[in-house]
């Protein structure tokens, strides 16, 4: 089989991975770009969902019912980190690390061992390796509800808050905006997300692993960042983004697919995704810092 | 309406650099006052705003609004009572949302937020005819991210938020400080409406002697933590600023050591 061949026949699979992980992109642009939050929960919060899932689906429990106790799993994970950062006052990065670190050993607990199967023969499972074709429209229908649903909190009262949260804390609070409370609750929904991906993984892939979350949010952010890239120059609205952040999820692992296909060694990939993303994360500092300024400072000497 | 009663507040205590920002001060205001607050670098003038608008707890004293005690209250459960504007034009709006999206957030003030829609057609009405008021085209640009506005629009916008829902007491904190002379006096100018218009409380701290005796109709001076001077009504319309410098020479024994002062 020739290689272009082999890439082709991976496709489909890199396409389910990339969906599934799109959920997870979408809880990591909660945190990083609403919210104003390097949130590292997720390394740990993704194998929490995948831990929940395969223990409940193990023990025979609807695929249903495991993956909400993963949803809320997750939840409360962000619960964690947001009560260290707001009740603590410990840096935003730091809690996160501490949480992660937290969840390494719980992971291990809710697993008791460091690999668990999940056996698509017990119980139904929702997605698999399997059946690519339902999976993938499956996975296609959960990121169009989680972004739908997300487009509706934002526009309500309580996201509307969130989002001045993150983007002024100062502003928030005289204007009567609880910014702890917010805070807490964007984690809350991020890291749900994202143990609602870890579930829909760990039914994929068939187990959960204690080391699959490491790295995570580099995935998460480089999926962020591509979709930013896409969709950008053609809208700015919100919906569009959710759909762009999955979407670059997608091609991620697509690319991801042609690199192993190309039989360039998988080991370098981590490494391969954290420098492009610095690379993303740098041009707009670089741009800023040298870039010429096209009008003169217009913000202050505008016209009233 | 307001009262404060012997607050202090130290910054960095047990340090060399501690400082005692605000000493054991003491002030009323009756209702409708607006009261301009002027004094050099570290009187105390933007510690006292804070205090009142709760950005950080107090050492000693007590604090109250129409006679509820706010002492304890945190920030965001005082923001119903208190309309504020900050020196820096960035920090009164989210730049990143829409000039709409800003003034809904701002008609929620000190109401419960829940899962209704952020923002009505009706409430659209409502932003379209204050903006109009304010006389600068921005009723136009309600789908503009606000920080795409130039600083005055914004110090702008950020009144109009503050008194959107009438508070008892109107924060301005040096609010034109980063304007130009123009901008600055639009800004003024629009202050001075929205207080006479709706009878508010206010306090404005400002580094202009000029505008503090042009603007409000009790003035108070500050230095070193301490209120050095209260004057109102028509002892206050007889104030020039040769005279307040003058007395500030006297009682802090040092110039007034800020040519913004003069300027203006």
């Amino acid at each position: 089989m020739g290689i272009l061949q082999a890439i082709l026949v991976s496709m489909p699979g890199a396409v389910a991975q990339g969906l599934i992980w799109g959920i997870m992109a979408i809880g990591v642009y909660i945190t990083f770009k609403v919210l104003d939050f390097a949130d590292l929960t997720v390394d740990g919060s993704i194998c929490t969902g995948m831990a929940v899932c395969a223990m409940l689906i193990a023990a025979g429990w609807n695929v249903w019912l495991a993956m909400l106790a993963a949803l809320l799993a997750g939840m409360l994970t962000g619960l964690v980190t947001g009560l260290f950062h707001t009740l603590l006052g410990i840096p935003a990065i730091l809690s996160g690390i501490l949480t992660q670190l937290i969840l390494w050993s719980m992971n291990l607990v809710i697993m008791g061992k460091a690999n668990q199967p999940v056996n698509a023969m017990r119980v139904p499972l929702l997605v698999t390796r399997l059946h690519l074709t339902e999976s993938i429209l499956i996975l296609i229908a959960f990121n169009l509800v989680l972004i739908g649903v997300l487009y509706w909190f934002f526009g309500t009262e309580f996201g509307s808050a969130l989002r001045a949260t993150g983007c002024n804390k100062n502003m928030a609070r005289a204007q009567g905006i609880n910014t702890n409370l917010h805070t807490v609750f964007a984690l809350m929904l991020s890291n749900g997300s994202v143990a609602l991906s870890g579930a829909l993984l760990a039914q994929y892939q068939g187990s959960a692993d204690i080391n699959n979350g490491r790295g995570a949010i580099v995935i998460g952010l480089a999926a962020v960042i591509i979709g930013e890239a896409i969709v950008s120059k053609i809208s700015r609205n919100f919906i569009v983004r959710l759909l762009g952040v999955a979407l670059g999820a997608v091609i991620y692992y697509i690319v991801y697919q042609i690199v192993i296909g190309l039989r360039i060694p998988t080991d370098l990939l981590k490494m391969l995704s954290a420098i492009v993303v610095a690379i993303f994360l740098a041009v707009p500092y670089w741009k800023k810092k040298f870039a010429k300024p096209l009008r003169k400072e217009a913000p202050q000497n505008a016209e009233t | 309406m307001l009262k404060l009663e012997n607050v202090r507040k130290v910054f960095h205590p047990g340090t060399v650099n501690e400082k005692v920002a605000l000493d054991s001060v003491s002030v009323t205001l009756a209702d409708g006052d607006f009261v301009t607050v002027i004094g050099g670098n570290g009187a105390g003038k933007s510690t006292m705003l804070n205090a009142v608008a709760g950005v950080f707890p107090i050492d000693g004293g007590s604090i109250a609004i129409d006679g509820q005690d706010i002492t304890k209250l945190p920030e965001y459960k005082r923001a119903p009572l208190i309309g504020r504007v900050f020196q820096d034009p960035m920090m009164g709006t989210a730049a990143d949302m829409w000039l709409e999206e800003n003034m809904a957030l701002a008609l929620r003030r000190g109401k419960k937020r829940g899962l209704r829609w952020a923002l009505t057609s009706k409430e659209r009405k409502l932003f379209r005819e204050k903006l109009a008021e304010l006389g600068l085209g921005l009723e136009d640009r309600m789908t503009t991210k606000v920080g795409l506005l130039s600083g005055g629009q914004r110090q702008a916008v950020t009144l109009l938020m503050a008194t959107l829902i009438e508070p008892k007491m109107l924060l301005l904190d040096e609010h034109t400080a980063a304007l130009d002379p123009k901008t600055a006096a639009k800004v003024l100018e629009l202050s001075d409406r929205f207080i006479s218009q709706g009878h508010l409380t206010a306090l404005m701290v400002t580094h202009n002697m000029r505008d503090a005796i042009a603007h409000g109709n009790r003035l108070i001076m500050m230095n070193e933590g301490r209120i050095i001077l209260d004057v109102a009504g028509e002892e206050k319309k007889k104030l020039t600023v040769e005279a307040l410098l003058e007395f500030f020479q006297q009682a802090s024994g040092e110039a007034f050591a800020n040519d913004r002062a003069l300027l203006g």
